[in-house]
């Protein structure tokens, strides 16, 4: 099952060694980390996505990661109403005969061509992973040369009231 | 934290270098003795110590210094200290690391490191300290700049001894070692990321009151962290209080009196009958301070069955790691035991399930085949404990020798008990012993080893007749690897790949190579006289014991099964003793 993890740590030299090795060492695996500053100074925020076989094991993660002296915060968000977002770039074979087939594809996902040039195009689309996922694949028949995604970032909204363990569908 | 006198504070704002505030800051912490090793890197912090007078003992290998270090912090129950250099002698005590990391002991580790210019290149004697340690410790850290070295000697020293103990490192660059800074020592630790829960939530201990007084057959399962808590006192009021028998793991043994009649042995793998078919039976089961190891528990499907589980620790991480886990408690062992016991519920009826037990104990006793003309490893032992009066300091490496030791010797009082446990360390006890005895001067160290343990750090005999500390050097000679061989004979078919050492050096005369007097026995009236003769000398005494070389450890859970399918158990009356 696919758990989101978010965690706040010290900003310090090897703090994500540390944490992917208490992966490596345990077994986990990470489907994706993102990595980035916070508000507050020399604190950064790290979202995981991992898949586990069953609560006991999410419960451990958790716990081993709370033992690591430089993290201060942990916390499994996946059953809440949360905001997950990821972004990706995705490099498109395409002949200026085609283009104008493209843009009028990615239109409904609010994706942007973000670089031209004679035979490609460069997308940008941010969004939940299932809708990055969407595009990718409805990009594909065209022949894509490369992709790069971010991996998920996400953390709780800021009303909980819609909290369920049913899932919220994203809006963009 | 204790305030310093005024004196103090002013030398402790003073400018110096590296080395000397490592110096200072150590006085500052009570250290007592450092085990280490100097090399190239850490030249200049050696220079301080010299000029300094510090107690520094210098093993032969690093191996040893850390090993040294466990067996001091083990019997001391204060932080363990070493010094190693960059490289070489850093990667020496990767295992004494790990060893000290799986059984919780307090150790702060200085390693030297290149200087900050040329971290990263390759430099001669570089290695990735940080990167190699940082799964094998409690926490580590690398000093980029002279400012943050008292701050982060004060974390460590804290880290390492508070919460569950463990191994902290400190790695430290050349230059930042003859760089000059501030010294100020006399600051608070703040770490908000750490901070372990001590007391008991009141509610879940109501919750272990109820269940105790509801129980019929509860069984408490004693580990290290009664000891680590210094509670093996409140251990016994409780267990009497409430009328509830204990086993021990292997190493809480001594954490709970040997000889008391609640006392069922120790459990797991090589443990007693009666204390393993009460984990078996158990309709409750209290775990202070073990972390249901797998040597422990056996096969998990058979573990505890028909038991209600509670599990008190200090770390959180290890509730319901291995064990699912109805009463959490996340607490010091003492602080739980003292709510325990103040809390007072009715208490258990536990009259027909201890008379089940005590009749298990009568009819299923640990036993050995006592045998003319040779010596019985089982036997020695039990010399050993009648001559010492089961109060020495025992330590060991890691195989029969020492499953042999943690059943015949008995462990009355907490921390006589020093051994490798979940990392299971060959070359331990030797070094360990060292570290022990300067822990306790006037205690009576005996180190039960085996021949092929003996043989990975007995340079340190060195030590033990320069400082001439009055250990006596037991090996269990059984010209073997005797737990591989043992397996290997059960397991394998009788192929014994590469577990037999037929010739093995004259050990009696190695010990004379090092200046202090070996004994060699090789029966038991033998055995009886040079173990006389050796607790009668007044310094270290190396004694070659030539055992039984087929003598197997029973009783034994083999690999993969419960608790309850033990081999190797007889009735009383089907023995022939």
């Amino acid at each position: 099952m696919r758990r989101i993890i978010t965690m706040t740590v010290n900003n310090r030299p090897g703090v994500l060694n540390r944490i992917t090795g208490l992966f490596t060492k345990r077994h986990y695996n990470i489907e994706s980390i993102t990595v980035g500053h916070t508000e507050i100074d020399g604190v950064s925020r790290m979202t995981f996505v991992v898949n586990v076989d069953d609560e006991r094991i999410a419960e451990q993660i958790i716990k081993q990661l709370n033992k690591q002296i430089d993290v201060l915060k942990v916390s499994d968000i996946t059953d809440q109403a949360i905001v997950a977002r990821e972004l990706a770039l995705v490099k498109v074979a395409a002949a200026p005969a085609i283009r104008q087939e493209i843009y009028t594809l990615i239109e409904p996902f609010r994706a942007s061509i973000v670089d031209v040039s004679k035979d490609s195009l460069v997308i940008q689309v941010t969004g939940e992973p299932e809708k990055v996922e969407a595009l990718i694949e409805l990009l594909r028949p065209y022949g894509i040369k490369e992709v790069a995604r971010t991996g998920t970032t996400a953390f709780t909204r800021g009303a909980q009231k819609a909290a369920t363990s049913q899932k919220t569908a994203f809006i963009i | 934290m204790a305030k310093m006198k005024v004196e103090e504070q002013v030398r402790t704002k003073a400018r110096m270098s590296g080395s000397l505030m490592l110096i200072e800051a150590l006085k500052a912490e009570n250290v007592e003795v450092i085990f280490g090793y100097p090399g190239g890197a850490v030249l200049p912090l050696y220079d301080e110590l010299y000029k300094a007078g510090v107690f520094h003992v210098l093993t032969r290998h690093e191996q040893g210094a850390i090993h040294a270090a466990e067996g001091y912090a083990r019997i001391s129950g204060k932080p363990g200290v070493v010094i190693a250099t960059s490289g070489p002698g850093a990667t020496n005590i990767v295992t004494g690391l790990t060893d000290a990391m799986m059984d919780s002991l307090p150790l702060v580790v200085f390693t030297g490191q290149v200087a900050t210019s040329v971290i990263g290149s390759d430099a001669f004697q570089e290695a990735d300290v940080v990167g190699i340690t940082m799964p094998i410790t409690k926490h580590n850290y690398q000093v980029r700049d002279i400012s943050e070295l008292p701050k982060i000697i004060k974390e460590a020293f804290h880290i390492a001894t508070t919460g569950r103990p463990g191994p902290v490192l400190i790695d430290i660059p050349k230059d930042v070692t003859t760089a000059e800074g501030e010294f100020d020592y006399d600051q608070d630790v703040h770490l908000p990321g750490y901070q372990p829960t001590t007391q008991p939530n009141h509610w879940q201990i109501r919750r272990l009151v109820e269940a105790v007084s509801q129980s019929k057959r509860p069984v408490i399962l004693a580990g290290a962290g009664v000891l680590h808590a210094n509670a093996a006192d409140e251990l016994r009021q409780y267990a009497e209080q409430q009328k509830i028998p204990v086993v021990h793991t292997l190493l809480g043994l001594g954490g709970f009196p040997a000889d008391h009649p609640l006392f069922l042995g120790m459990a797991g793998m090589h443990g007693t009958y009666t204390a393993n078919m009460a984990l078996y039976e158990c309709d409750l089961l209290i775990n202070i301070g073990a972390r249901f190891d797998d040597r422990v528990t056996g096969n998990l499907k058979y573990f505890a069955p028909k038991a209600t589980v509670a599990h008190i620790d200090i770390d959180p991480a290890e509730i319901g790691k291995n064990v699912p886990t109805k009463i959490p408690i996340v607490s010091d062992a003492k602080a739980a035991l003292h709510e325990l016991i103040d809390q007072q519920g009715k208490p258990a009826d536990t009259a027909a399930w201890l008379a089940q037990l005590d009749e298990w104990k009568r009819r299923f006793p640990l036993y050995y085949e006592p045998e003319e003309g040779t010596i019985k490893p089982q036997k020695l032992i039990e010399m050993i404990y009648e001559l010492t009066g089961g109060e020495a300091i025992v330590t060991t490496d890691v195989g029969q020798h020492q499953m042999w030791a943690a059943q015949y010797y008995k462990f009355n009082r907490p921390n006589r008990w020093v051994t490798s446990g979940g990392l299971g360390t060959m070359g331990f006890g030797l070094p360990a012993a060292i570290g022990a005895q300067l822990a306790d001067r006037s205690a009576t160290v005996v180190s039960i080893v085996g021949d092929g343990g003996f043989q990975m750090t007995f340079q340190e005999l060195s030590v033990i007749q320069e400082l001439q500390l009055p250990i006596k050097v037991v090996i269990v000679n059984n010209q073997a690897l005797g737990m591989v061989r043992q397996w290997q004979e059960l397991f394998y078919d009788k192929r014994y790949s590469h577990s037999l050492i037929p010739n093995q050096p004259d050990f009696v005369k190695l010990a004379e190579a090092y200046g202090m007097p070996g004994l060699r026995a090789k029966t038991e009236a033998e055995a009886a006289e040079v173990l006389k003769q050796a607790f009668a000398i007044d310094g270290p005494v190396l004694l070659d014991f030539h055992v039984r070389a087929d003598e197997n450890v029973y009783p034994m859970v083999a690999p993969g099964k419960g608790l309850h399918e033990m081999v190797g158990v007889k009735a009383c009356e089907e023995l022939s003793q």
